[in-house]
């Protein structure tokens, strides 16, 4: 049986579906994306604390979208390539691909928390309570327990094989739904209140606060990508403690 | 290939009335559930009223949970389950005969007593009828869903709270639609859209989840 190939360029992309070959592969990524992620952090703070305008109806406390529109982007996108990866790995059996789910799980349901946190915070000084039951907020506080449910079902199985396959199972059955979510919540919500309060009609933003939280979205994902990559190594070496790579000492890139 | 479908249904009701006090613990929890709610909140009966959606469905959908953990658990144990799995008819069928059966002894109670106790809640006529019947379509989704995550737990330590933690995410639709049908028919509003809606969402789940079940089974039986 011949392996499966897909060469794009003249690299052998598969190569890398190998835990074996991708670990030095991501060890040489890491410090380019986690000093991308804090230089454009860096510099979206600036922006975002320094340079940008005082919004002449929040004040000061708009500040936090800074924060917390990045990280309710990230939560959003991490679960749908969470379940892209366990997806990938149902259909063509890679065992990385599973592991690359489970070490985006956890940066996802940091982000979720996050944005939930920030978004009380500056719901207190802006709607004067720290939770509404927004359509928005309901949804990502469901998301937060999808993520939860994905990581305590990986937790209790102790078999890796079929960890990653029951997980990549809930994963897509979870993707599946969150649109059913969302409109069932959002349509709830229209139903039970009217608009008090409304995340979606924003008023138009300054060019630099536009900028700041563009720089701050592209340092979420560069820390994403940073963090995940550093997680998948260490599943790496956990799940291949008994090849010979591993046990020869051979894991420095 | 009905055949089969009978024959799952057949004995799986069989081996439910062989022990009904397991139909009977899923049905009394709901009505104790059920009844904890003026004794907590108080006999205000606006108050009453007003809860009184939420209240029964939420308890629906707690019973219907528990009920799950003994949908694969005999077969898993005694070995039935790898039989089903080896079978030449397709795992899907097999398992919606089996989801079929588990509905028709816990979720069906549920539907028939679910209006007597929404009378402990000073409901009007027209509503009873709406509960009755939006019980009648959602409980199946709730059913189906809480299937996957019942084949997913199989046999794992802790099961019964895992399960809860990955199958209520999922129920949140049903949930908002069906109190919301009831909402509404409360209101002296049409439920007819709520009802659909739950209807669309039987069909989806009906439709796809025997797969996503059938998957789960094998990866856990494996």
């Amino acid at each position: 049986m011949s392996q499966p190939t897909l060469v794009i360029g003249s690299i052998n992309w598969f190569r890398y579906a190998s835990p074996q070959s991708f670990y030095p592969l991501a060890g040489a990524m890491i410090p380019w994306f986690a000093w991308a992620a804090a230089v454009l952090c860096a510099a979206g703070l600036y922006v975002g604390f320094l340079v940008a305008p005082t919004d002449h109806q929040q004040g000061e406390s708009y500040r936090i979208i800074f924060i917390h529109v990045p990280a309710a982007w990230m939560s959003m996108f991490i679960y749908l390539v969470m379940a892209f990866w366990a997806g990938v790995g149902l259909v063509f059996n890679t065992r990385l691909s599973h592991m690359m789910a489970t070490a985006l799980a956890p940066t996802g349901a940091l982000f979720t928390f996050v944005a939930l946190w920030s978004g009380s915070l500056w719901g207190k000084p802006t709607w004067g309570t720290w939770w509404v039951w927004d359509a928005r907020l309901t949804s990502e506080l469901i998301l937060l327990f999808l993520y939860f449910g994905f990581m305590a079902l990986q937790a209790a199985i102790d078999e890796p094989r079929r960890a990653d396959r029951a997980g990549a199972v809930l994963a897509l059955v979870g993707v599946v739904n969150i649109p059913i979510i969302y409109f069932s919540v959002q349509w709830w919500n229209t139903l039970h209140q009217g608009a008090s309060v409304s995340v979606t009609s924003a008023p138009t933003m300054a060019a630099t606060m536009l900028t700041g939280m563009l720089l701050m979205a592209l340092a979420a994902w560069m820390y994403s990508i940073a963090a995940s990559l550093h997680r998948v190594r260490s599943i790496i070496l956990e799940r291949e403690r008994g090849a010979d790579w591993v046990a020869q000492g051979r894991v420095r890139p | 290939m009905l055949a089969v479908l009978r024959t799952v249904i057949h004995r799986d009701l069989l081996l439910a009335l062989r022990r009904r006090a397991d139909v009977a613990t899923v049905l009394l929890f709901f009505v104790i559930v059920v009844t904890l709610f003026p004794l907590g909140v108080g006999p205000e009966p606006n108050l009453l009223r007003a809860i009184a959606p939420g209240v029964i469905w939420v308890a629906a959908l707690l019973s219907c949970m528990l009920a799950l953990a003994r949908l694969f658990a005999a077969d898993f144990a005694d070995g039935s389950l790898e039989q089903m799995l080896l079978s030449r008819t397709p795992l899907g069928l097999i398992v919606a005969g089996k989801v079929a059966a588990h509905w028709l002894v816990s979720g069906l109670p549920l539907v028939v007593v679910g209006p007597v106790l929404a009378l402990q809640f000073d409901l009007n006529q027209s509503a009873l009828g709406v509960l009755a019947l939006s019980l009648l379509i959602g409980t199946p989704v709730l059913s189906l869903i809480g299937a996957i995550g019942a084949a997913l737990t199989l046999g794992l330590r802790g099961g019964g709270v895992l399960l809860a933690l990955l199958v209520l995410p999922l129920y949140v639709p049903v949930l908002i639609i069906g109190a919301g049908a009831l909402d509404a028919a409360a209101g002296g509003l049409s439920a007819l859209p709520h009802l659909l809606l739950l209807a669309a969402l039987l069909v989806l789940a009906a439709a796809f989840t025997p797969w996503a079940i059938a998957a789960s089974l094998r990866i856990s039986a494996e």
